[in-house]
């Protein structure tokens, strides 16, 4: 049909063993954020998974070495955009702890019913997006019709649908809503009644299993040994919950499961996050009839300064075990801050489970690893 | 395992560990070529700490301060700080990545952020911020950055562009 020199050839350059190195990122559509993966693969095959961050990194941690204890909570929200509230609560413990602050209990319960709620969207965010990594485009819009409902919620009473900045050291920075238990009751409701179209859509669904059953397996032992929390380690039978080893705000009073699982592939760390969901909504019943009257705040005063000493919190944010760890001189600064991310582990692990599988397997092995970029970064 | 039984097994193999008990944990505090063998033997099955939660350094501007959070995974209520004062001019330690492999990472931020060179480790690279041979281009175009001694966490940091004081 045509010549030979009419047919372009290929100059891709190849490595010594015919190895090619190829660029997935930073504007992939399956990354989700600016993650840029350097994969070296031989045929289709990967041998080595290598990630460039940084590309949203704004030294948060020393940011916050020079705001107050007030200020530093709004900073952390842009960390893992979609637990913003639980990253607020991990900040706002920590300084109650150092400084002794009594805490309400109507503050305590809204809190841990807003922590779930934002851990149900969080997860709502992940099914609709990691399906539609793997081709499956309908999903996202039934998640993200749930996920309204609760930003709608988070609007009325924190004022923002994303970056909410309403948990402060000592309770609420407000009271919640009139109609907030209205509208939470409403949600309940309708996502009892809508998961299983999910489960429908995804879980039965043959071809998302083939391509997630057996993709990606993560090992018990190499779990503890990067470091990985979260529904990653849970799907690889690792109790991890924060929120059961050392309870916080009003978890040691409400009845939930910890959900593990043992077989620690895709598809397992995706059937840990839809029963998770489940376990959100009990914990939300539990506790939604249930908000005490009195003060939604505790007082404080208006300087904050935390004693001599290190501090370290740790809560369970829809990725994993968030630690914030603050060495304290005594002023109304930090000296030093950290924020132990959940991310940032999860991912170390991605070029172990993904080596010598295929590059198309990698879609859902990132996918169910639920990174969000700018929590790792930080 | 209380407080005490933890205290007696750590002196037993290394005597000269100092510790402090005014924070919420244990802290353990060791020269930094004693670290490596402690961790190794609190990872062992004696002690089974084999998660490393957290790992970071402080700049206290005389010295830079190693700090490692350990746990187990069989019972997650045994939390211990491990640290270690190390030279700030020229700060090594050996790396702790063949024991708990997340170091890996969490050393090359460490590196990045602090200088903090650490011994035997597979690919001491910067992780987050952009590479050295980055910073050198710059530095032609400039003048204003180093590639050495350019540690953006430690106290004496500046950087007279990107960086606004309060």
């Amino acid at each position: 049909m045509y010549n030979e020199t009419e047919i372009i050839k290929d100059t891709t350059e190849l490595g010594p063993d015919g190895e090619l190195v190829i660029n997935m990122g930073p504007q992939h559509p399956a990354t989700h954020g600016v993650l840029h993966l350097v994969v070296t693969l031989n045929g289709e095959t990967i041998k080595k998974i290598e990630p460039h961050l940084g590309y949203i990194h704004r030294s948060i941690e020393k940011m916050c070495e020079s705001l107050t204890y007030r200020q530093f909570i709004y900073v952390t929200s842009r960390m893992d955009y979609l637990s913003s509230h639980i990253n607020n609560t991990a900040c706002a413990l920590l300084v109650e702890k150092g400084m002794q602050i009594e805490v309400p209990e109507r503050a305590k319960v809204v809190r841990t019913i807003l922590n779930e709620l934002t851990r149900i969207a969080s997860h709502e965010l992940w099914i609709g997006a990691m399906a539609m990594d793997l081709g499956a485009f309908t999903p996202f819009f039934y998640a993200f019709r749930e996920r309204e409902m609760i930003t709608d919620i988070m609007e009325d009473t924190c004022g923002a649908r994303l970056t909410m900045n309403y948990i402060v050291p000592g309770g609420l920075m407000y009271d919640i809503h009139p109609e907030f238990q209205t509208k939470v009751k409403a949600f309940v409701k309708q996502f009892k009644e809508k998961v299983t179209e999910y489960e429908d859509l995804v879980t039965g669904n043959v071809i998302f299993q083939s391509r997630t059953k057996g993709v990606g397996v993560l090992t018990t032992a190499d779990a503890i040994s990067y470091g990985c929390t979260g529904p990653v380690a849970r799907a690889s039978g690792v109790s991890c919950d924060m929120r059961k080893i050392a309870p916080y705000d009003a978890y040691d009073r409400v009845e939930f499961d910890e959900i593990i699982e043992t077989d620690g592939d895709s598809f397992t760390r995706y059937l840990v996050r839809v029963k998770e969901m489940n376990q959100s909504i009990r914990i939300i019943e539990q506790l939604i009839d249930n908000i005490p009257e009195g003060e939604f705040v505790g007082k404080t005063k208006n300087v904050l300064k935390l004693a001599k000493g290190e501090f370290y919190q740790r809560v369970e944010t829809a990725r994993g075990e968030l630690g914030v760890y603050i060495v304290s001189e005594g002023g109304t600064t930090p000296y030093r801050i950290k924020f132990r991310s959940p991310g940032f582990s999860n991912l170390s692990v991605l070029d172990h489970i993904s080596k010598g599988s295929k590059i198309g397997d990698l879609m859902a092995t990132m996918g169910t690893l639920d990174l969000v970029i700018p929590d790792i970064d930080r | 395992m209380t407080n005490e039984a933890i205290k007696e097994f750590i002196t037993a193999h290394t005597p000269e560990a100092t510790y402090d008990e005014t924070g919420e944990w244990l802290n353990i505090i060791v020269e930094p070529n004693q670290l490596k063998p402690l961790a190794f033997m609190l990872h062992g099955k004696a002690m089974q700490m084999d998660f490393l939660f957290c790992l970071t350094c402080v700049d206290y501007k005389t010295h830079l301060t190693m700090v490692y959070h350990l746990t187990s995974s069989k019972d997650r209520t045994i939390n211990l700080v491990l640290k270690a004062n190390v030279d700030r001019t020229n700060p090594e330690i050996e790396t702790v990545c063949d024991i708990w492999r997340t170091a890996e990472f969490l050393e090359r931020e460490v590196f990045e952020m602090f200088g903090v060179q650490f011994l035997n480790h597979p690919d001491l690279r910067r992780l987050i911020l952009e590479d050295e041979t980055a910073i050198a281009v710059d530095e032609k175009k400039e003048g204003v950055r180093e590639t050495k001694g350019y540690w953006p966490l430690r106290k004496d940091f500046e950087d007279p562009i990107n960086m606004i004081k309060l």
